[in-house]
């Protein structure tokens, strides 16, 4: 029981570390706003599903056509309705929202609901640790989880665009004056992270079948990750997640799965009352306070 | 400009506001009829029009019109906390707070409807206030996620314990004595709402609400604690909502997870972006065409939310002053070309 908690627990984090990373990287590190980022994990998983499906390619291409797909629409998303709302946050959020409810809310009506709408696992077959079975695709996950973001922090530090990330986040003026394009810097940002939504969604998806839901629980748990672990921190982004993913994964072995998404929920609101920077967060630490 | 040669002329649209306007702007210079209803048929006309509707309406719009202006009270109610600088993506959480108050005070104390409705009002705003106190402190998005977050995990909450009913909800509750008290009740309850609101603004005490939201930090150095005005604020619009919530659950006689789902909250979003924020009369307006449009359109059922979201992205990104501000200016001011000065 306790070792399947913690093998579960880990891989639960990772899960949660994969479905942040995206979120973390657009509004964490660069400073925009993506509230369609749920929106775009679930229209991944469709659009793999209906590639191999509806049109018959191989999974491997279908994989990777739908994270460049996904890419390109997160950059056609910064083109067409951020660009035009920049800086003024309150009209970021509202439509950035509006985009992802409505792409969610097509897909319902559509009728893609059902046991059907399944992803195909990468390699079939399972392991066993001591008494505890897991199945390869998890081991993908953890695997994939911990290399994406080991990537986004030595992206994040050692290379230019990285940096810029950081830096039209830190001051957008000065960032300007470096020679750093902020609007083409930010588009990046934007795509580079429905990017990683759209992989988070190609390896996870395939536990379950993909249903519209997820879509707002994943939004939600990339928020929790992101404010717990502290802005603009890919540390706090890991250390967030295995918080949260073993007090998931405690709740749902004492208390029943119910329960498990309302811990980040409380988790968000114990973390504002008592540091509301987050665990690791430094950037405008001054400017979110009052 | 030179560099492209010749004498382009440049134009720009300017406004000049109308004369009328001038002369009425000031109420000691109505001089004449005209002027006495170009300033008075604006606010007048559409509280007679709301008094009127339920006298003339079949049965199945006069439902329509208390769906409306629940609606709308829910719009003038986070277009007022968008007034202090909050902007909440969850007024689903103030309604379902007080439809769910109301219905336990029915169904645990038996109380009439005359006392569920305003203690729930109340108890609704204070519990709205206190749920929301840690996020007070900080500026940005974090409001915004934070109302995004918690009415999904009240309906998670009644989901997994089962506590009010669970999925099942609480049924049987008591109704209104006949539909002519659920339509003026709820349409004078609108008019209260939106000129209260409308004049807490410009009074001392919203003046410093507006200031906060322009600029929190001199109104600290002002002396004035703006966590204890935000938290007010809070119980203002938290006990509006909370009263839709009582209201709808007595109207419908039950209460159930419905009243945390998203509909609540993007809806009152959807008509104070579409109908244009900070004057509420553009939440009023915007309330009026999008839900008696979306009844019209019933037949595409779950359509509706993709067009109330895509409305809600043309409306933010093109047209962000909303169709009221349109209306006013083209009332108030005219346009034309002038040639600008090179």
């Amino acid at each position: 029981m306790l070792e399947v908690t913690i093998i579960y627990g880990f891989i639960n984090s990772i899960i949660l570390a994969l479905i942040a990373l995206g979120f973390s990287l657009t509004f964490g590190i660069s400073g925009v706003s993506n509230f369609a980022y749920g929106a775009m994990y679930i229209m991944a998983g469709y659009a793999v599903w209906i590639m191999i499906n509806l049109i018959g390619l191989p999974f491997p291409v279908a994989a990777i056509l739908a994270v460049i797909f996904t890419a390109l629409f997160g950059l056609a998303l910064y083109r067409l309705v951020l660009l035009r709302v920049r800086g003024m946050v309150i009209s970021e959020v509202i439509a950035t929202f509006g985009v992802g409810l409505a792409i969610l809310e097509l897909f319902r009506y559509l009728g893609f609901t059902g046991f059907e709408y399944t992803l195909p696992v990468f390699t079939d077959g399972s392991l066993m640790i001591g008494d505890t079975y897991i199945d390869h695709q998890r081991l993908w996950i953890v695997g994939i989880g911990i290399s994406l973001a080991l990537g986004l922090y030595l992206f994040t530090r050692y290379t230019k665009t990285g940096l810029a990330f950081r830096g039209i986040a830190q001051d957008e003026q000065t960032a300007l004056s470096l020679g750093i394009n902020s609007d083409r810097v930010a588009g990046l940002s934007v795509a580079f992270g429905s990017g990683l939504a759209a992989i988070a969604a190609i390896l996870i998806l395939p536990r379950g079948t993909i249903s519209v839901n997820e879509g707002y629980d994943v939004l939600i748990n990339a928020m929790a990750v992101c404010i717990i672990g502290g802005l603009g921190s890919t540390v706090g982004v890991i250390v967030a997640s295995f918080m949260i993913g073993y007090a998931q994964m405690i709740t749902d072995a004492f208390s029943g799965p119910h329960w498990k998404m309302i811990v980040s929920l409380v988790a968000i609101l114990i973390i504002l009352l008592v540091k509301p920077s987050g665990l690791f967060g430094k950037q405008k630490e001054l400017e979110e306070r009052i | 400009m030179a560099l492209h040669g010749g004498n382009v002329k440049h134009k720009r649209r300017e406004r000049i506001d109308r004369g009328i306007k001038v002369r009425s702007d000031d109420i000691f210079a109505l001089t004449s009829y005209r002027e006495f209803l170009y300033v008075s048929v604006p606010p007048v006309a559409p509280v007679i029009l709301l008094l009127a509707l339920p006298l003339i309406l079949p049965l199945y719009w006069q439902k329509v019109l208390i769906t409306t202006s629940v609606f709308a009270i829910l719009a003038l109610s986070w277009d007022f906390l968008v007034t202090v600088g909050m902007v909440s993506l969850g007024q689903a959480l103030f309604f379902g707070i007080g439809a769910y108050l109301a219905g336990y005070l029915d169904i645990r104390f038996a109380l009439p409807i005359w006392t569920t409705i305003p203690l729930a009002t109340l108890v609704g705003g204070l519990l709205s206030a206190i749920l929301l106190l840690p996020v007070l402190r900080l500026r940005g998005v974090y409001f915004s996620m934070v109302t995004l977050v918690l009415p999904l995990m009240f309906e998670r909450t009644i989901e997994a314990t089962g506590w009010f009913g669970g999925t099942e909800g609480l049924t049987g509750l008591k109704s209104f004595p006949n539909i002519w008290i659920e339509c003026y009740l709820i349409v004078i309850a609108l008019l209260l709402v939106f000129f209260g609101l409308r004049r807490l603004v410009t009074t001392d005490y919203g003046l410093v609400l507006t200031a906060i939201k322009n600029n929190d930090r001199a109104v600290m150095s002002g002396g004035i604690n703006i966590y204890w005005m935000k938290a007010q604020a809070l119980f203002i619009t938290g006990s509006i909502g909370a009263f839709c919530g009582a209201f709808m659950t007595h109207v419908y006689s039950f209460v159930g997870m419905p009243v945390f789902a998203l509909d609540y909250s993007i809806l009152p979003l959807a008509s104070a972006v579409v109908g244009g924020m900070g004057t509420f009369a553009g939440s009023l307006l915007g309330a009026f065409i999008l839900v008696p449009l979306s009844e019209a359109l019933r037949g595409i059922g779950g359509l509706r939310t993709v067009i109330y979201a895509v409305s809600l992205v043309v409306f933010i990104v093109a047209i962000p002053e909303g169709i009221f501000h349109y209306v006013q200016r083209k009332y108030q001011q005219f346009e034309r070309w002038a040639e600008v000065e090179n």
